[in-house]
C-alpha cells in the first residue's frame, strides 16, 4: 500500500512517463561523468598508506607555487595578445584584415605538447638559432654568451601563452563585434580619443566574455601534461603523473588531484556566474564593423607586424620545423607504423565525436523539454568532466572500470563458467570513455547554441500538427541545426586527436595514437621520428578553425 | 526508419565487439603466445623477440611503458594479461615482487646460465643483463682519470655537473647504494652538496647532460654505459656521435669499492594465462642468442658467464664491480625518492 503510493506520489511529480524516462536517461548520462570523480575521492580518502604528510611537507608546495606562476604568466600574455588582436581586427583597417581574422586562431590546431617539443628542438643548444648564432659570431660554447633557457618556466610560459591566446582572441572577438557602435561614436562625439573608448567602454563591456576565455585558457593550462614535464616544469599535473607512476603512489597522487579538482571547480562556477550576466541588452542596430578606423602608415605597420607576429610564434615556425623534420626523412617513413597509427586515432576519435554529439544531444533535448530539477542537475554535472585534467581523468576512470570488469569476470565465472578477460578496462573502450567524459561539456555547449537559434515557431507547428517530441527531433529540429551538430563532432573529434595524458595511461596492449607516437619519440629526444603524426595533428586541427571563424562572423554586417 | 533502426542495431554490435576485444578472447586460440610488458624502449628488444618468435613459432606481444606497468598488473589482478615484465632496474624488479604481482618459477635452464647474484633468491625474477652507472667527462676541460661518487659533492666540481632527475629509477638505485654504504645523514649531506654543484635544474635523459657536457655548460655527469655506446654508434643522428666523441668515461670508485651496477631483468607475472610460455620465454632470454645480442646490440654486460662484451665495451675499461647486493639497493629506493624531495634536487 504505502510502496503503491510512493510510486504513484512520483508518477505525479511528472507531467507524463515520457518525463520520467528522460529524467533516468539524465540521470543516468550524469552518473557515468559523475563516476570517474567519486573515484577520485574514494581512492584519495581510502589510501592506506598516507604520503599526505610527506608530499605536504615535500613536493606539494612546490607543484602549486609553480603551477600558480605558471597559470598568472600565462594568463597575463594570453590577455595582452588576445584582447589587442581581437580590438585591433575589430576596429581598424588595414590590408590583408580579413585574412588575419581566422590566421590569428592557427595556435588552435598545434596541441601545446607539440609546439614546446619543436622550440625546445630550434631554440636549444644545438638548435638551428643558437647553432648559427654561434657561427655568425664566432662563439665556441655557452661560457661565451648568454641565451635564455627555454626549459624552464619562463620558456613554458612563452609556450603555453601563444598556444592559447586564440581562446581569449574569440570570446573577445565575439564581444566586441555585440558591442553597438553608437556608445564609441557618442564618446567620440564627447571627445575622447578611441584609446580611451577602448580602455572605459569597450573593454569593461567585453569583460565577462574575456574572463570566460581566460577560464579557458587557465583550465587548458591545468590540463597540460607533456609540455611541462618535457620543460622540466613540474606543475601538479606533472606531479599527479609522477607520485602515480614513478612513485607508485596512487592515493597521493588521487590527493593531489583533488586540489586541481577543486580550483577548477572554482573557475567552472566562475564561468558560470558569468555566462548568465553577460548583457545582451546593447542596441544591436549598428555594428563595430560598419565603420573601420583607417591608420597612418606607420601605425598601418605596427599593426600588421602586431597582428602576424602571434601567428608566427604560436603556429608558423613550429610547423616549418615539423615539415624540415618530414622533409629530412621522407624516405625513412615506415608507412605501415604510420598508417596503423593514423587509423587508431580516427576510430577513437570518430567514435568519440558520434558518441559526445548523441550524448549532447539527448542531454540538450531532455534539458530543453523536460526542466525539472534532477535534470538541470545532471546536466551540470555532466559538464563537470571537462574539469578533470587529462592524468586525474585516467585515474578515475580505470579504477571504477576494473571493479566492474571484475565484476563481469564473477558473474561470467560462477554462472555460466566462462574465463572472460579484461572486457573494458584494457581496451578502448576506457579510452573512449575518458573521451566522453572530458568532452561531453564541448558537444554540450555547441548543442545548446544550436538549439537556441532554432525558432520555437517550428517546433510548435511540428508538435501541433501531431507529430511526436521524438519525430520532431529526428526529422524537424536536428536537420535545421546541422551546422551545430557538425560544429560539435568536429570540436570533439579534434580534441580526441589530440588528446594525450589519458590515451597514455588508459591504452592497451600493441595500441599506440599519433599523440603518444610523437610522445613516445619526444621522450627520447627524437623529435624527427615524430614529425609525421604530429603533422597530421595539426593538419586535423585546421579544420574546426575553418568552422570557428564562419561562427563568429554570423551575423556580422560588412 | 526500420532499416535505418537495423542498421544502428547492427553497427552498435559490431562497435561495442570491437572496442571490447580483449586480447584473452583469443586464450582458447590455438596461436601461441606470450604478452610482455616492458619498461625497455621497444627498438632494444624488439630484435631478441623476434628471435624467440622464429625459434619457438610463439607470438609476441608487447606493450610498452616508461611509467606504471606494476600499477596497472596491480590494478589488473587476477585478470592482468600479463606474463612476463620486462625491466630496467632492479627497483622495479623488487617492487613488482612487493606489490604481489609476480610468482615463483623453477627452472634448470636459468639456474645454469645466470649466476645466484643476479637471481631472486626467491624465485621470481633474473637479471638479464648488467649496467653500470658511471661518469661522463669532457676529454678537454676534466684532467682527472679517476674519481669517486663521493667526490662529486666536492666544491671543486661547482657548476661544472649535469645529472638527469634525482626520481629517476638509475639515480635512486644509485643514491640507495650510497645510504647503504654511508648511512642515511651522510648520504643526505652529499646530496645535498651534489645539488649545489649542478650546473642546471636536472632535466632530459643521460644522453642530454652528455650533450650539455658538448655545450659546455658542465664538465661532468652521470649515465649509463650503454648510452654512451649508442651514441657512438648512431647513425640516426650523427650530431650525438660528436657529442660521445668529446666526452671520456670514467669507472667511479675502480680502486676502491667498485663502479655501481643495476640490471635489467625479467619477472613471472603472478596470473600469466601463458605461464609455460612465459617461462620457455624468460629461458630464451638467458641463453647463448639473447646474451649476445644483449652485448653486441645493446651494448650492456651481459650475465651469463661465457659471453663476452662488444668491443666497444670493452674499450670503457676495465670494470671493477660493486658488489653490494641488489636487493639491498632495491630495499633502500624509497628512502632515496624521499631523500631526493627532502634536499630538493630536482628544484
Amino acid at each position: 500500500m504505502v510502496w503503491q503510493l510512493f510510486m504513484r506520489a512520483i508518477f505525479n511529480k511528472f507531467s507524463y512517463q515520457k518525463e520520467f524516462l528522460e529524467t533516468l536517461g539524465a540521470l543516468f548520462v550524469a552518473s557515468i561523468i559523475a563516476i570517474p570523480i567519486l573515484a577520485i575521492f574514494y581512492i584519495a580518502f581510502s589510501a592506506d598508506d598516507n604520503i599526505w604528510t610527506h608530499l605536504a611537507s615535500t613536493v606539494l608546495p612546490g607543484y602549486i607555487i609553480t603551477t600558480v606562476i605558471v597559470i598568472s604568466g600565462v594568463s597575463i600574455i594570453t590577455l595582452l595578445i588576445g584582447v589587442s588582436l581581437a580590438w585591433i581586427i575589430t576596429v581598424y583597417e588595414f590590408p590583408f584584415r580579413r585574412i588575419m581574422e581566422w590566421l590569428c586562431l592557427l595556435p588552435l590546431a598545434m596541441p601545446a605538447y607539440i609546439v614546446a617539443y619543436t622550440y625546445g628542438d630550434f631554440l636549444d643548444y644545438t638548435g638551428f638559432v643558437q647553432s648559427n648564432l654561434r657561427f655568425l659570431f664566432g662563439w665556441d660554447s655557452i661560457k661565451d654568451y648568454w641565451f635564455p633557457d627555454i626549459y624552464s618556466i619562463g620558456g613554458s610560459i612563452f609556450i603555453m601563452a601563444f598556444v592559447l591566446y586564440p581562446y581569449i582572441y574569440i570570446t573577445s572577438r565575439a564581444a566586441f563585434l555585440r558591442q553597438s557602435i553608437t556608445l564609441i561614436e557618442m564618446s567620440s562625439i564627447l571627445g575622447k580619443s578611441s584609446l580611451y573608448s577602448f580602455f572605459h567602454i569597450a573593454l569593461p563591456m567585453a569583460r565577462p566574455a574575456i574572463i570566460i576565455g581566460l577560464i579557458l585558457v587557465i583550465m587548458e593550462t591545468m590540463n597540460e601534461f607533456a609540455a611541462f614535464e618535457y620543460f622540466g616544469v613540474d606543475t601538479l599535473s606533472v606531479g599527479v603523473y609522477i607520485t602515480w607512476l614513478g612513485k607508485n603512489n596512487l592515493g597521493g597522487a588521487a590527493q593531489i588531484a583533488i586540489f586541481m579538482l577543486l580550483f577548477v571547480f572554482l573557475l567552472m562556477m566562475i564561468e558560470k556566474g558569468l555566462r548568465k550576466k553577460r548583457s545582451f541588452t546593447q542596441n544591436n542596430k549598428k555594428q563595430i564593423s560598419a565603420n573601420r578606423i583607417k591608420l597612418s602608415k606607420g601605425r598601418l605597420v605596427l599593426v600588421m607586424i602586431i597582428c602576424i607576429l602571434p601567428v608566427l610564434i604560436g603556429f608558423l615556425l613550429p610547423s616549418l620545423v615539423l615539415f624540415d623534420f618530414i622533409l629530412e626523412r621522407i624516405f625513412e617513413v615506415e608507412l605501415l607504423e604510420y598508417s596503423s597509427l593514423l587509423f587508431n586515432s580516427l576510430f577513437l576519435s570518430i567514435c568519440a565525436a558520434i558518441l559526445t554529439t548523441i550524448l549532447g544531444i539527448f542531454l540538450v533535448n531532455t534539458h530543453s523539454t523536460s526542466n525539472n530539477l534532477i535534470i538541470r542537475l545532471s546536466v551540470t554535472i555532466s559538464r563537470l568532466g571537462y574539469a578533470l585534467p587529462g592524468v586525474v581523468l585516467a585515474i578515475g576512470v580505470i579504477v571504477p572500470l576494473i571493479a566492474v570488469d571484475g565484476v563481469l569476470r564473477n558473474i561470467f565465472g560462477q554462472y555460466f563458467n566462462i574465463t572472460i578477460g579484461l572486457i573494458l578496462s584494457g581496451t578502448l573502450m576506457a579510452i573512449i570513455y575518458a573521451y566522453i567524459v572530458r568532452f561531453l561539456t564541448i558537444s554540450f555547449g555547441t548543442i545548446e547554441s544550436g538549439f537556441a537559434t532554432l525558432n520555437p515557431d517550428i517546433t510548435a507547428a511540428s508538435r501541433l500538427l501531431g507529430k511526436s517530441k521524438f519525430s520532431t527531433l529526428i526529422k524537424i529540429q536536428l536537420p535545421i541545426i546541422k551546422p551545430a551538430l557538425i560544429m560539435s563532432a568536429l570540436l570533439v573529434f579534434v580534441d580526441s586527436m589530440k588528446e594525450l595524458p589519458a590515451t597514455l595511461i588508459l591504452r592497451p596492449f600493441n595500441f599506440d595514437t599519433l599523440a603518444t607516437n610523437v610522445y613516445t619519440y619526444a621522450s627520447l629526444s627524437d623529435i624527427g621520428n615524430a614529425s609525421l603524426p604530429a603533422m597530421t595533428i595539426v593538419v586535423a586541427g585546421l579544420f574546426p578553425i575553418i568552422l570557428i571563424n564562419r561562427e563568429l562572423n554570423r551575423g556580422r554586417k560588412g | 526508419m526500420r532499416f535505418m533502426k537495423k542498421i544502428l542495431l547492427f553497427s552498435l554490435t559490431i562497435f561495442i565487439l570491437n572496442t571490447t576485444y580483449a586480447e584473452s578472447w583469443s586464450s582458447g586460440n590455438t596461436l601461441e603466445e606470450v604478452n610482455v610488458y616492458s619498461y625497455r624502449q621497444p627498438y632494444l628488444i624488439e630484435p631478441i623477440l623476434k628471435r624467440f618468435t622464429e625459434k619457438t613459432g610463439i607470438k609476441v606481444n608487447v606493450l610498452f611503458a616508461g611509467k606504471g606497468l606494476v600499477d596497472k598488473m596491480v590494478q589488473e589482478g587476477e585478470n592482468s594479461p600479463a606474463d612476463v615484465l620486462l625491466t630496467v632496474d632492479i627497483g622495479r624488479l623488487s617492487g613488482a615482487v612487493n606489490s604481489g604481482v609476480s610468482q615463483s618459477f623453477k627452472s634448470g635452464i636459468v639456474d645454469s646460465n645466470i649466476p645466484p647474484q643476479y637471481r631472486d633468491p626467491n624465485g621470481h625474477w633474473v637479471g638479464l643483463t648488467a649496467r653500470a652507472r658511471v661518469i661522463f667527462a669532457s676529454i678537454d676541460r676534466v684532467i682527472e682519470n679517476e674519481i669517486t661518487y663521493e667526490e662529486l659533492a666536492d666544491p671543486k666540481w661547482k657548476g661544472r655537473v649535469c645529472v638527469r632527475s634525482g626520481q629517476n629509477d638509475y639515480n635512486l638505485a644509485l643514491f640507495s647504494s650510497l645510504i647503504a654504504h654511508h648511512g642515511e645523514i651522510e648520504a643526505t649531506n652529499w646530496l645535498r652538496d651534489l645539488k649545489a654543484n649542478l650546473a642546471r635544474t636536472p632535466q632530459g635523459n643521460d644522453r642530454d647532460q652528455v650533450k650539455g657536457i658538448y655545450s659546455g655548460e658542465c664538465d661532468i655527469s652521470i649515465g649509463n654505459t650503454y648510452y654512451m655506446a649508442e651514441m657512438r654508434t648512431n647513425e640516426k643522428e650523427p650530431q650525438q656521435k660528436e657529442w660521445a666523441a668529446n666526452t671520456k668515461i670514467i669507472m667511479p670508485n675502480a680502486e676502491g669499492r667498485g663502479t655501481h651496477m643495476n640490471l635489467s631483468g625479467v619477472l613471472l607475472a603472478r596470473y600469466a594465462p601463458n605461464l609455460e610460455n612465459g617461462i620457455r620465454l624468460i629461458e630464451f632470454l638467458t641463453e647463448d642468442v639473447a646474451q649476445e645480442m644483449y652485448a653486441d646490440i645493446n651494448y650492456e654486460y651481459p650475465l651469463k658467464a661465457g659471453v663476452g662484451v662488444s668491443d666497444m665495451v670493452a674499450s670503457f675499461g676495465e670494470l671493477n664491480a660493486d658488489t653490494l647486493d641488489l636487493i639491498t639497493i632495491a630495499n633502500g629506493r624509497e628512502m632515496a625518492s624521499k631523500m631526493v624531495d627532502l634536499v630538493g634536487f630536482d628544484e
